[in-house]
């Protein structure tokens, strides 16, 4: 009997949690204004042309967009920005199925198995299964991010100043390390990141810090940044390839049953899961993105599949669980972002520089202050899913069209569109020059290894880590110091040793690793010249 | 200027040489950073860029290590083919954005950047008439909508110079 208003009490408590997570109903309304599904359908429709176009990634097509974004409400700006990076994951798998070029890096798995179904004259059928995965994967995606984000974001109430500025570090470090294949560069463009956002007059002081001309008085503008890092050198590289006249063959798409697609996606239900699952779980882990989703998801499928076999030569369960894996990946990427300011993703990051510049930093205030805002943008997120999934079936012949536009004539528009979408924010020839700067040496820096995003989130989460250490540091100085301030307790420990974490392990992955593979070979083949000797 | 070479340019793959020019590169830059962080005053505004100096230069002068004993391997380097085939357009962007943009008016300087860049690199025979009516076609549709994007919609006031 006494157990009675106990379980009542309990189911009251789970009642009124699971009712609390119901608050992105709320603003689901929102989306439905006419300007917002306007940009909705527009931002889906445009990333899933030029998620299909080889040559532009999620993270350039982003970059380019922030800056229209400028000229809007913030709900607005972000649902743009939410639909591209949505439908330029999905969109990918249009030139990956159709013309084996992955329009992302997140589609490399899926051109593996939809190439090879598209030239057995199904085509149709891989392009309808792609979008209808990534529909299912990328909803369940929003999901998590729905239900995951409060939580945590009111768990970062407890951080302080030390906590913040390790947590901006841990930014830099996690996706310095884990994004490229050399640890040492990986690090080094991150650092690079922090000293270019150390640029211009100090705000307190009003004295100038490696101001070596008049354009870098203001510091460096993060979307011109933005802009040059990512467009200028995909327009270089488009121009490497010289006057190549090689002709990109397309594959025909003849007509499928979409409903026999549904069918065939639901038959397939363990390559869908296990793609949704690992999507979902990589996503979450800060700086590792979509590739790394789709790829490992396509060796899971295979490895428990009864048909792995048929694994390349044109399996359905290949696209399904790369696809449901690359945009189950996009919703949990924005739970370390939202809420720590740690992107899960290159394009996450460019997406908190879309935040940033709307006054919206992340953290507990989304969910409070920017109610209103941030679960605007999830909803649109989940409605974009849906609408993703629709006009991809829809668009993709049209969308395999447009893929094909000549590389130079991609190159020149890509070149405008930099110096149009930099020049308009501040409507500055500094930004301009800073842009093309920028981008020349990051082109430079990407032959030799270094990547871009690291750079870009030094650059984006310096002023955060720059803020937390000199407020940190004059607290420390009034207190018992800085070793005791930023060293002690067991927030600061953790986030330290998740700083080092990242560190050693990139450490291990990059020069341990190769090390005793070699030493091995080696010794394997020595064994082998022996054997042959005898 | 030079003409982008008909070939496309095969991968390439950076030796010794190639990795060290980068790596010094950035260690110059981290020791301007360096010294021009723990000289400069007033010493409470630099104390973020020390902090960040101090990791710049070590992991600068690892790198630089790395490319002098040749055990930097990561990243294709750039061939002579690749560095012809850029050279061009690069000339273009930088004549564009250094000049010609604000000289002649963003309009005018992209429209004529945006037909050189897309002749430069068509594999189309220069003389063939058609190739050309659909450059001029589709750099005068590709302004039209950065004009609409721009000018009309967002209302951006770009430099007009000479021109427009």
């Amino acid at each position: 009997m006494a157990l009675r208003p106990r379980l009542r009490g309990g189911l009251n408590a789970v009642f009124w949690e699971l009712w609390s997570r119901m608050e992105f109903l709320t603003y689901m309304g929102a989306v439905f204004e006419p300007l917002s599904l306007a940009l909705l359908v527009g931002g889906t429709i445009g990333g899933l042309i030029l998620g299909a176009t080889p040559g532009l990634s999620p993270t350039m097509a982003v970059a380019l967009l922030i800056p229209f974004t400028f000229h809007l409400q913030p709900a607005q700006g972000l649902i743009l920005l939410g639909a591209a990076y949505t439908s330029t994951v999905a969109g990918g798998a249009v030139s990956a199925i159709l013309l084996k070029i992955p329009g992302a890096p997140a589609n490399i798995a899926t051109a593996i198995d939809g190439n090879a179904m598209a030239r057995k004259g199904e085509g149709a059928r891989a392009l309808q299964l792609s979008f209808l995965a990534s529909g299912v994967g990328g909803v369940f995606g929003v999901f998590v991010l729905i239900f995951l984000t409060p939580v945590l974001a009111k768990w970062v109430l407890a951080f302080s100043f030390p906590h913040l500025f390790w947590l901006a570090i841990l930014g830099v470090t996690i996706i310095g390390s884990l994004d490229t294949k050399s640890f040492v560069k990986g690090l080094l463009s991150g650092c690079i990141g922090l000293w270019l956002s150390t640029i211009g007059t100090d705000d307190i002081y009003g004295v100038p810090r490696f101001v070596f001309h008049d354009s870098l008085t203001g510091g460096i503008n993060i979307i011109a940044a933005l802009i040059g890092l990512f467009a200028i050198p995909q327009v270089l590289d488009m121009m490497a390839k010289g006057r190549s006249s090689a002709v990109i063959e397309a594959l025909e798409v003849p007509r499928h049953a979409i409903l026999s697609a549904v069918r065939e996606l639901i038959s397939r239900a363990r390559a869908l899961i296990l793609g949704t699952g690992i999507g979902t779980i990589i996503g979450i882990i800060p700086g590792v993105g979509g590739q790394v989703a789709g790829l490992v998801a396509y060796d899971q499928a295979q490895k428990f599949s009864p048909e792995r076999d048929k694994f390349g030569s044109g399996h359905p369960e290949g696209i399904i669980a790369a696809e449901s894996a690359n945009n189950a990946m996009v919703g949990p990427s924005l739970v370390p972002l939202l809420t720590l300011g740690i992107p899960g993703s290159p394009t996450a990051a460019v997406l908190l520089g879309g935040l940033l510049i709307h006054g919206i930093f992340p953290g507990p205030d989304l969910f409070t202050t920017h109610a209103a805002v941030t679960w605007t943008f999830i909803d649109s997120m989940l409605i974009g899913q849906i609408l993703m999934a629709t006009f991809g079936i829809l668009t993709a012949g049209i969308a395999a069209k447009i893929s094909r536009v000549p590389m130079p004539i991609m190159a020149a528009a890509v070149l405008i569109l930099a110096l149009f979408g930099s020049y308009s924010v501040q409507q500055s020839m500094g930004d301009v020059y800073v842009m093309l700067g920028l981008g020349l040496g990051m082109y430079g820096l990407q032959k030799f290894g270094f990547s871009a995003a690291p750079l870009v989130l030094g650059l984006i989460l310096g002023p955060i880590a720059a803020d937390n250490f000199q407020t940190g540091s004059m607290i420390a100085a009034a207190q018992n110091g800085p070793w005791v301030y930023f060293f002690t307790g067991w927030l600061n420990i953790l986030l330290i040793a998740m700083v080092l974490g990242s560190i050693a392990y990139s450490f291990w992955i990059n020069m341990i690793v190769p090390r005793r593979k070699a030493q091995a070979q080696k010794a394997q083949a020595q064994k082998a010249g022996g054997q042959g000797h005898d | 200027m030079t003409d982008p070479v008909s070939k496309p340019a095969a991968p390439a793959s950076a030796n010794r040489l190639q990795h060290l020019v980068p790596a010094l590169i950035v260690l110059a830059v981290a020791a301007v950073v360096a010294v021009t962080s723990w000289t400069q005053q007033p010493a409470d505004v630099f104390v973020f860029p020390r902090l960040v100096s101090v990791f710049f230069v070590i992991l600068a002068l690892w790198n630089a290590t790395r490319a002098v004993l040749g055990l930097s391997k990561v990243g294709t380097g750039l061939s002579l083919r690749e560095a012809l085939n850029i050279l061009p357009g690069a000339l273009v962007m930088i004549a564009l954005i250094y000049g010609a943009a604000k000289f002649f008016g963003f309009y005018a300087a992209s429209s004529v950047a945006f037909l050189t860049i897309a002749t430069l690199y068509d594999p189309a025979k220069l003389t063939s008439l058609r190739a050309w009516l659909v450059r001029i076609a589709v750099s005068a549709a590709f302004m039209g909508v950065i004009y609409l994007l721009f000018a009309v919609l967002l209302r951006v006031q770009t430099p007009r110079g000479l021109f427009f």
